[in-house]
């Protein structure tokens, strides 16, 4: 196969686009897509702060190393999941890639800093772990910018992603989370804006960024994700694709552009019942925050902390 | 060598990429094929001697 653009052999296909790209080319695609994303959403604005939610994976570092070619200067947030040695390399990723480009690396370390890890969670809670990792990671996440005094926290979830969730969403006709699919959530009192620059590259594409950009990522998956329904859907989305290119694309992006309006007023219903939680004082639809109650299954909840 | 679980095994060749996906029954949008410090396409041709890593790139992890 030849480059789209210089005819010079190409290193990877992407059928959606009927294309491949030799590196240097593809490696301008996926900047290009990311660029066009921020615009189009208007996700960063002038001067604003950002920090990426960085787990160690192909995503968000890939993001991250775009974020920077794009001419922002992002800092990082790292959580530490306490899964083991996958948690260990994916935090020895995080931290080298930072400190190999001189950029600020925050880190957060469930274990340490909050007495809990996603498997005691997902013990204590006796639902999949899954569930409290990403309860955990939204909550924290947005603790984290809020009070460091970010505008904007960018995360790594890419068209795959975005496609899985939805399919799932829609499945299950869940409005108010419909509602909530954008690629950008604008900021509300106590919540930064949360973006997602990649949300118009296939996981492919974030992975092979990657390998041609040579930045050292987690492969391994996580051992606690195995056989989760996001992982069904991503297989059935993948079927799919192969049998019709673009079918991902045209499911997310058409629902972006021409379905989530009708889904908005769900969402907006939810925004305005917020209240403060009454422990951690973050919005939440309850008394108490989702994440202060899982701390409290867990036992290590904490009057005001993070 | 195949990736998640980490895995080798060899097959006769010449053979193209898109060849060995199927022989392997790996759908080819879930996964990269690298040669060294880089990519190859579908139609790229593997020889008996060539070594590649099929590596998956599907996430399942929180959202």
């Amino acid at each position: 196969m030849k480059c789209r653009v210089c005819r010079k052999p190409a290193v990877l296909d992407i059928r959606r686009h009927n294309a491949a790209f030799c590196r240097d080319h593809f490696l301008k695609h996926c900047a290009e897509q990311v660029r066009r994303a921020i615009k189009d959403h208007d996700m960063i604005r002038a001067g604003e702060r950002v920090v990426v939610a960085v787990s160690g994976g192909k995503d968000s570092l890939a993001l991250w190393d775009l974020l920077v070619d794009l001419g922002y200067r992002p800092d990082g947030l790292y959580l530490g999941l306490g899964i083991g040695e996958y948690s260990e390399a994916s935090g020895h990723a995080a931290r080298a890639f930072a400190h190999d480009r001189g950029l600020k690396l925050h880190e957060v370390d469930l274990a340490t800093d909050l007495g809990y890890d996603i498997p005691r969670a997902a013990a204590a809670t006796h639902r999949a772990p899954c569930g409290a990792c990403g309860l955990s990671k939204r909550h924290l996440f947005n603790a984290v910018a809020v009070e460091h005094g970010y505008d904007v926290v960018a995360t790594g979830h890419n068209l795959d992603d975005e496609a899985a969730v939805l399919l799932g969403n829609v499945l299950r006709w869940e409005t108010g989370y419909l509602g909530r699919q954008q690629p950008v959530l604008p900021a509300t009192p106590g919540f930064a804006r949360k973006v997602k620059p990649l949300y118009r590259l296939g996981e492919r594409e974030t992975a092979a960024y990657c390998v041609l950009r040579g930045l050292d990522y987690q492969v391994e998956e996580c051992p606690m994700a195995e056989g989760n329904r996001h992982l069904g859907f991503k297989e059935v989305l993948d079927s799919l694709e192969d049998r019709s290119p673009g079918a991902k694309a045209a499911f997310v992006f058409g629902f972006v552009d021409r379905a989530h309006e009708y889904f908005s007023d769900d969402a907006g219903a939810e925004r305005e019942g917020l209240r403060e939680c009454a422990v951690c004082g973050s919005p939440t639809t309850s008394d108490v925050c989702a994440f202060c109650r899982l701390r409290e299954r867990v036992g290590t909840r904490a009057e005001h902390s993070q | 060598m195949l990736r998640n679980p980490r895995r080798e095994m060899e097959m006769p060749g010449p053979l193209t990429v898109s060849a060995l996906l199927e022989r392997l029954d790996v759908n080819p949008e879930s996964v990269l094929v690298i040669q060294g410090e880089t990519l190859v396409t579908r139609d790229a041709r593997l020889s008996d001697t060539d070594v590649v890593e099929i590596r998956p790139v599907t996430s399942g992890g929180a959202t």
